[in-house]
């Protein structure tokens, strides 16, 4: 390995010398995005190795948690709870830049930031998470999300759409629509409807809630259908793809969703809208034209530029889903990769997990699990792991499984942010 | 290359000792306080007989009888050993 120093220039003003003289013991790693990929690798990388240079570039010093923000929207919890900053892993020896990465030179290794000052690196690792692909969906632009909240990313967008429900009349018409896959946190959509559901059945009980889906499959398909069964008949209704759930525009001024086989008016509109991995994943050139990120499933590093990872929802990562807990899981596999590798070591094949919770309803928990392996390049499911919860669990494991979906949110954070 | 041999070993021997594969990912439900249970720092034999007995759903679970099934008796040895030299 071969540090490349010369191109300091603004970062060394902006980071300290200090800190450009401690780089040249081992290497540095730069990560940007910190969210529960980002900040996990950050704290792994330097656990990993406490010689190497570690550098976090998040461009805001406050976290909103997606996680449990389905329960923010139906007046379950506060949004304050969703809350996390990067203090204490900024005293843990990686340095936290709160700046805009503006864009990587892959030749030269360097990251510049967007007041210009330039961060070199010798491994990159990329969460930038995602970002909505604006106007994919006709008449769905940043314009249209103040009026039909896509609350898909926290905080503002989730507080909107708890006040639009909380506005409206008993009576109303919920509509939330889903976008096909790939997106982040697949049953995520279904766990808002059910949850929704339940603010409804007790505040508004004479309104609907119609989920329009482009997709006739979906995560934990089964375990839904039988809660909404049992819990929201005539409330919630689920329009699948060969139903003409697809929603092909949406028009904010008159709030309704069209759809091949006709027009939905909504009282609450939500657009879960077609997404792409967040901005600096193109700009780095990691981006392919599905607007994801090709990877090496030992490493994380990028198909398309060497020096390069991809961790959590940017990513492709096979047969694992876009999840908190599965980005959590891949940074600590990209990090461990990244240390062996800039020691000039190989990294050795990983075994990968994902534990996935939703809430049917406020103490009705289920869960999918899967392992994860290399296989043909790719990600894959290990045949004979992974599952769900039973379809005939009594009332006692749905419990159990909200208490543990509760547990794994602090512990999964304590993690990721310390 | 003996030199160059050398020098990789003696920059591998400051890097933390890896986790076997899968271990890394145990962290992300268990923390430092139960439930789930507390990992770390525990008798190594203990885990192995709880996997073991999730594989086979001779122990009931909510989700570990699905991980279970993931890894190998001997990748679970690897992993309790890792486990239990843990803080």
């Amino acid at each position: 390995m071969i540090p490349r120093r010369s191109v300091v220039t603004g970062a060394a003003a902006l980071l300290g010398t200090p800190y450009i003289a401690r780089a040249q013991a081992a290497g540095r790693v730069v990560v940007i995005g910190g969210g529960f990929g980002g900040a996990t690798a950050a704290r792994f990388v330097h656990m990993a190795d406490p010689r190497l240079d570690v550098v976090l570039i998040e461009a805001s010093p406050d976290y909103m948690a997606c996680p449990f923000s389905n329960e923010v929207i139906a007046g379950l919890r506060d949004i304050t709870a969703q809350h996390f900053d990067y203090r204490a892993i900024g005293t843990t020896g990686i340095r936290v830049v709160h700046a805009v990465a503006a864009a990587v030179n892959q030749a030269a290794r360097r990251v510049s930031l967007g007041d210009g000052s330039v961060v070199p690196y010798d491994r990159l690792i990329l969460a930038p998470g995602i970002d909505i692909s604006w106007g994919a969906l006709p008449g769905y632009d940043e314009a249209a999300a103040e009026r039909m909240p896509h609350a898909w990313k926290a905080g503002a967008q989730t507080l909107l759409l708890r006040r639009q429900l909380e506005d409206m009349a008993d009576g109303g018409v919920v509509v939330i629509s889903v976008p096909a896959n790939p997106y982040r946190c697949p049953p995520g959509p279904y766990e808002r409807a059910s949850l929704i559901a339940a603010w409804l059945k007790a505040n508004r009980p004479r309104s609907k809630l119609l989920l329009l889906d482009a997709k006739d499959t979906f995560s934990k398909q089964k375990l839904f259908q039988a809660g909404w069964a049992q819990l929201y008949p005539g409330l919630l209704e689920w329009v699948s793809l060969s139903d003409g759930g697809k929603v092909t525009r949406v028009d904010p001024a008159a709030n309704t969703f069209e759809t091949d086989f006709g027009t939905h008016k909504a009282d609450v509109g939500n657009v879960i809208p077609p997404q792409q991995a967040g901005r600096i994943a193109a700009v780095a050139g990691v981006a392919d034209r599905t607007g994801w990120c090709p990877i090496d499933p030992v490493t994380f590093e990028s198909r398309l530029q060497p020096g390069i990872h991809v961790i959590g929802d940017a990513a492709i990562a096979g047969a694992m889903p876009k999840s908190a807990f599965a980005a959590n899981a891949q940074a600590k596999v990209c990090a461990g990769a990244v240390a062996t590798l800039l020691a000039g070591g190989t990294p050795t094949e990983p075994r990968l997990i994902n534990t996935c919770y939703s809430l049917v309803a406020p103490g009705y928990g289920i869960s999918v699990a899967g392992v994860y392996r290399p296989a043909n390049g790719q990600l894959t499911d290990i045949a004979g792991a992974g599952g769900v919860s039973p379809l005939d669990a009594p009332a006692t494991q749905r419990a159990q499984e909200a208490e543990y979906a509760d547990a794994w949110f602090k512990t999964i954070t304590k993690e990721t942010f310390g | 290359m003996g030199r160059m041999a050398f020098a990789a070993a003696a920059l591998l021997s400051t890097v933390a000792v890896a986790p076997p594969p899968g271990a890394s990912g145990c962290s992300g439900c268990h923390g430092a306080t139960a439930p789930p249970a507390v990992l770390t720092g525990r008798d190594p034999g203990d885990i192995v007989a709880a996997l073991d007995a999730y594989r086979t759903d001779a122990r009931p679970a909510t989700v570990m009888n699905h991980i279970a099934k993931g890894f190998s008796h001997d990748e679970t040895v690897a992993i309790a050993a890792w486990l239990a030299a843990q803080k």
